[in-house]
């Protein structure tokens, strides 16, 4: 059975149409990313999978309880960390996960051991007892993701987990998504970091203009990019764009100190860079070569190549 | 439908704005301070017989605690951005519309019971039927807390937005509620007019059940206050079922 079944959902905010038709099967077991452009409908894709907006049209699906159907027992096999959620920073951290659990109906000391775990594995231990107000934006959302997961759900749904948080948190949060993974939920996460993405995702959905545009395993959609592999080299001295251009390069692009030779063929662009370096009396400081990326594969697909 | 589970649902969201409402600023001071500076407005240093207006006293009373805490839930988990939250979790609307009034319903009954076993202390009060004063007492909170949950069902994440139209609403309710001109004294469209308001049949109801007198049989005030809440969580479901249709 397929953790989430969405069968042609749509949804519009007066005459705006944020999501045309999605449809997603995500497998029991795997993390599935679900990347897109600021608008492109994943946030309202993620709250109607979730129970929270009521679709126009479609249908959802959450291990064979439909969601707006039978929303209790479909909700009972989720933990949400909403885009635009937080939790209550009038209560405690304890007391935010303890209020979570009574809704999941958790024994009350099966929950507080969970709690304790939870809160140890999410460094805050010593914080419990403080209302969540006196935190920082990642110690909130590392008590968010202890909510939404001290049930052990089957699914769990992330939007944006990441977003805006220290190096420390989004470790934090990563390696919770990991862990819960392993622990045997399915995990749903969007997010603008395709790094992350490419790192924690089974599978992957591109959506853009409420379409889903592409979707497969991360190394699948690097595939369909295959044309596009680059050479990042720096000099020891700044030099112009166009030293690059030759034939077989079809752009360049500084990054930092360095620039990104984009070719279809490597090979035409290393032979191309050692003569320019030779002929300008340029020393090359690093040079690599990189096979396509999904960023790649990201930004193409959503300027509609 | 998981019946256990959504009852369930319903006392931890109970619970929950328990815990966080009912201490904060507008509720003791729309719940609290307002009927009691109207009170002594009204009906201090002025030559009234306390025991024949105490009914609406104790009524205007109810009326105040019981609406105020519904107002504020909903705008203010919007604004702080627990709402959406709320809303993932196994609950449904109803859920939540019935736990916002049941924790006004609560603070309604509380606060009226303590100032009615306070004003015992002072004034000799006739009791003529205990068990109405009680049903009235739990019939006028649950049907003012779902007044309170209704004004706080438009689309806003600014609780001073819903406080400002819940005063432009409780406070002609009052007025028109005989209150303080007993409803027997009325007629023509004044009685008209005071018929409209819920809060005058909770005031007939006290009467009933304090002095044993009433313009109204009880029958027919507990049957127009059954009314009068199933009209308010319909208006109260209706509106925020369209509000989780447009996402706001």
């Amino acid at each position: 059975m397929n953790a989430v079944e969405a069968e042609n959902l749509r949804k519009s905010f007066g005459y705006v149409t944020a999501v045309d038709g999605v449809s997603l099967s995500i497998p029991e077991g795997g993390i599935f990313g679900f990347l897109g452009p600021n608008g492109a409908g994943k946030t309202t894709t993620i709250r109607m999978l979730t129970g929270v907006l009521i679709p126009d049209s479609g249908k959802v699906s959450v291990f064979g309880d439909d969601v707006h159907q039978n929303p209790i027992a479909a909700k009972l096999k989720m933990g949400v960390i909403p885009e635009n959620g937080t939790v209550y920073s009038d209560l405690t951290a304890r007391q935010n996960i303890l209020l979570t659990g009574k809704f999941y109906g958790m024994e009350k000391d099966l929950c507080e051991k969970r709690a304790a775990e939870i809160l140890e594995r999410l460094g805050l231990t010593e914080r419990r007892n403080d209302l969540v107000r006196l935190f920082s934006k990642g110690m909130r959302q590392r008590i968010s993701i202890a909510c939404a997961i001290v049930h052990s759900p089957p699914l769990l749904v992330l939007d944006e987990p990441t977003t805006g948080l220290d190096v420390y948190s989004r470790r934090l949060v990563i390696d919770t998504v990991r862990h819960m993974n392993e622990d045997g939920s399915t995990v749903l996460l969007t997010t603008h970091n395709i790094d992350e993405a490419n790192a924690l995702c089974s599978d992957i959905g591109i959506i853009d203009k409420g379409k889903i545009i592409a979707s497969g395993s991360p190394e699948k959609l690097k595939k369909t990019f295959d044309t596009s592999r680059y050479v990042e080299i720096s000099f020891d001295r700044p030099v112009g764009k166009e030293i690059f251009s030759a034939p077989g390069i079809t752009r360049a692009e500084q990054w930092g100190d360095k620039w990104r030779i984009y070719s279809d063929d490597p090979d035409i662009a290393v032979k191309h860079l050692a003569s320019v370096a030779e002929r300008d009396n340029l020393s090359i400081i690093s040079i690599a070569t990189s096979n396509p990326s999904l960023e790649e594969a990201f930004v193409k697909l959503t300027e509609g190549i | 439908m998981d019946w256990r589970t959504f009852a369930r649902s319903i006392l931890i969201v109970t619970e929950k704005n328990m815990r966080i409402y009912y201490f904060k600023g507008p509720v003791m001071i729309f719940g609290l301070l307002f009927p009691l500076i109207m009170f002594f407005t009204f009906f201090i240093g002025r030559d009234l017989d306390l025991i024949l207006f105490y009914p609406g006293f104790l009524g205007m009373m109810l009326f105040f605690t019981a609406s105020s805490v519904g107002p504020l839930i909903t705008p203010w988990e919007k604004r702080e951005k627990t709402y959406e939250r709320l809303v993932s979790l196994p609950v449904i609307l109803e859920s939540i519309i019935i736990g916002d009034i049941l924790s006004g319903a609560v603070f309604g009954v509380g606060i009226t019971i303590i100032v009615f076993c306070l004003s015992t202390l002072l004034l000799p009060l006739p009791v003529a039927n205990a068990g109405l004063l009680l049903l009235s007492i739990v019939l006028g909170s649950i049907a003012f807390a779902a007044l309170g949950t209704l004004l706080s069902s438009p689309a806003t994440n600014n609780p001073s937005n819903i406080m400002m139209l819940s005063s432009l609403v409780r406070l002609p309710i009052i007025f028109i509620s005989g209150i303080f001109i007993p409803l027997s004294q009325l007629e023509g469209l004044s009685y008209l007019l005071t018929s409209a308001s819920p809060l005058t049949y909770i005031v007939d109801l006290f009467h009933a059940s304090l002095k044993g007198n009433a313009v109204y049989p009880a029958w027919f005030d507990i049957l127009v206050m059954v009314f009068v809440i199933l009209l308010f969580i319909g208006a109260a479901k209706a509106i925020q079922k369209r509000n989780l249709m447009k996402g706001i």
